[in-house]
């Protein structure tokens, strides 16, 4: 170990003070503004949830939220509530669930984002890429058309057929670009892009063919992203699925760093390459098609959220997947505020307002980084 | 335990014959540089030692098991491989690319510990990098990535190296740094080498032991001095180059081009 002198040459002395120019202070303190960024989505979720036709302070929401989940177990007698009874209503039957739902939505998608950006080695993968937009439309579509009224294990009709329509292209997708025992990514996008065509064709015609307005703008309402239908049962109903995704992603955070290199150097780091694929593949698809069948496809976040992370903040999936998935919450609540609040009582679709405020400030990021960003 | 046995090893792409029985074994410590003409089946050989293939016929051997029978963590813990030109996005930084060699020893949620840091700052001491290790891959030459490469490959903690032409696009003074570092890793740390060298004097300089593959076949194996014979060259290269023994390096040849 000590005769290692002679090759470093190039690099002897000095070194320290010029190698730590080159990593900026984002992806030197990069936990720091994790934990920055939490209590920046706590803030958030708080002011969606003051926000609204009945606006309520911030601090009668926290006053409310803390009554109920901790004072009232501990104190005899609850200190004499200053603010309408209605206040608690509003907040605990639409605002608290709204705000929660579009917190998993987004934190869904975002991270949903990463994988696929890693998994496919792609930077324009999301999470719609393999069949799960254009599946959870159809299904959601057909619903609507035949007006399904069954619910099944607390879904309604349309977010169980979008559920089910979303699996299923993703599996279809994934089965049809299997190649031998391997599916190659290549293939994989191909199929996806074609897949998703001719679903998102066939809704487009059941649309065209629909004789009710109403059911068209039923439709057109959630191809463009929803969060308007948001109660408690949905969150309990898709938090199964996002909470199991989740988990299974974080498992392999660092193997998704490792799957960034080509197959033949992940396999040679004891990666199982082809079935660690499919793992990810599925759980992701599960979380995500549960999240897209309570708010409809919302475009972009899985798209851009994941690629502002690395930007500022590097590649490391262990630190991609959960800055992501917080930077993903605080941007679907904001913008779910502003799609409820910006021309009330009309709601603006949710994927207008992630796309019309999200993609300007990422091309802004865009050309600001001088060097590669993928 | 034996690092590398060939044995009778055939293989085929799509009916055409790439490799035809051949055997060989590996041992620790020993540096084998596997040489040939382009097409030789140089680069499959390698794939097929590191199980990314899988034999037509006879059998390839790591630790006396077959690839395909280790569970791949296990594998990658006694078996490095660098692949020809292996990538590593440009955001990564140096410090980030060596950590995924400690990839099979990382547990529950692919946090590293101090004995991961330590293997990692070790590889990159050994190769030179150690005060660059928060450069970012995209800022470094073509040498230095190169041996990021090896100290990745280093922090597996390998018995048994397999690199496929760790040298290309490099220029003279970082081949012959790149190769030294790798000859001192085989003699410190008694590591197994198999590395596939396009170059015939590097191969000649650098090796212990040298495979000669023509058209799929292993037609000599052993001393660089005695594989590297005037007459085989010229049935296997053409009447183009002439070899003189080095006095500086123990009668060890050199390989020069013929004037015409």
């Amino acid at each position: 170990m000590h005769s290692s002198r002679s090759h470093n040459s190039s690099s002897a002395g000095g070194g320290h003070l010029e190698g730590d120019r080159h990593l900026n202070l984002f992806r030197r303190r990069r936990w720091l503004f994790l934990a920055l960024a939490f209590g920046l989505l706590l803030g958030t979720a708080t002011l969606g949830m003051a926000w609204g036709a009945v606006s309520i302070p911030p601090r009668a929401v926290l006053q409310i939220i803390g009554q109920r989940t901790l004072l009232t177990g501990l104190l005899a007698s609850p200190p004499l509530p200053d603010w309408p009874p209605a206040w608690e209503t509003i907040l605990l039957e639409i605002r608290i669930p709204r705000v929660v739902l579009a917190g998993l939505v987004g934190i869904t998608l975002a991270v949903a984002g990463a994988v696929y950006q890693a998994l496919f080695r792609n930077p324009l993968a999301e999470p719609y890429l393999i069949g799960v937009s254009s599946g959870a439309s159809f299904g959601a579509t057909l619903a609507i058309v035949f007006i399904w009224r069954l619910g099944w294990g607390g879904w309604n009709g349309v977010s169980l057929a979008a559920f089910v329509g979303a699996l299923l292209a993703t599996a279809a997708i994934y089965s049809l670009a299997r190649v031998g025992r391997r599916t190659p990514i290549t293939t994989l996008i191909l199929a996806g892009v074609a897949v998703n065509a001719l679903l998102s064709a066939t809704t487009v015609f059941l649309m065209f063919s629909m004789q009710d307005a109403f059911r068209a703008m039923h439709v057109l309402g959630w191809l463009m992203g929803s969060l308007a239908l948001a109660d408690w049962e949905k969150v309990r109903t898709i938090l199964p699925y996002v909470l199991a995704g989740l988990a299974v992603i974080s498992w392999h955070a660092h193997t998704l760093n490792v799957l960034q290199l080509d197959e033949e150097q992940a396999q040679s780091l004891g990666v199982a390459v082809e079935r660690t694929k499919g793992v990810l593949i599925l759980a992701v698809s599960l979380a995500t098609a549960a999240a897209v069948s309570v708010s409809g496809t919302v475009g972009f976040i899985g798209l851009i959220v994941p690629h502002i992370v690395r930007l500022l903040w590097g590649p490391d999936h262990r630190f991609l997947l959960p800055m992501s998935g917080v930077v993903g919450a605080i941007s679907l609540i904001l913008a779910d505020s502003i799609a409820r609040t910006a021309f009330a009582p009309r709601e603006l679709p949710l994927g207008v307002v992630t796309a019309v405020a999200g993609a300007p400030f990422f091309l802004y990021l865009l050309r600001r980084q001088k060097r590669e960003v993928f | 335990m034996i690092p590398l046995e060939v044995e009778n090893l055939s293989f085929a792409y799509d009916g055409r014959a790439v490799l035809r029985g051949v055997s060989f074994q590996l041992m620790p410590g020993e540096v084998l540089g596997l040489i040939g003409p382009n097409g030789a089946g140089k680069s499959t050989l390698l794939r097929l030692a590191a199980g990314f293939l899988r034999p037509g016929a006879g059998t390839v051997r790591l630790f006396g098991r077959p690839p395909t029978e280790w569970p791949p963590r296990e594998l990658a813990r006694h078996v490095a491989m660098v692949p020809q030109g292996a990538y590593i996005p440009p955001t990564f930084t140096v410090w980030e690319s060596v950590m995924l060699g400690r990839t099979p020893y990382l547990g529950f949620l692919g946090v590293p510990r101090e004995s991961d840091r330590e293997a990692a700052r070790r590889a990159l001491k050994w190769v030179g990098m150690a005060d660059l290790s928060e450069r970012l891959m995209g800022e470094l030459s073509g040498g230095e990535r190169q041996r990021v490469l090896l100290a990745r490959a280093l922090a597996q903690e390998p018995q048994c190296l397999l690199l496929d032409e760790p040298t290309t696009h490099l220029d003279i003074h970082h081949q012959v740094a790149v190769l030294s570092l790798i000859r001192r890793m085989a003699m410190e740390c008694g590591i197994a080498v198999l590395v596939v060298l396009h170059d015939l004097n590097l191969a000649a300089t650098f090796a212990d032991r040298l495979a000669l593959l023509v058209d799929g076949t292993l037609v000599a194996l052993g001393d660089p001095r005695e594989v590297l014979q005037g007459e085989r060259l010229a049935a296997v290269y053409g009447p183009s180059v002439v070899v003189f023994p080095r006095p500086d390096n123990g009668g060890r040849p050199a390989i020069l081009p013929r004037v015409s």
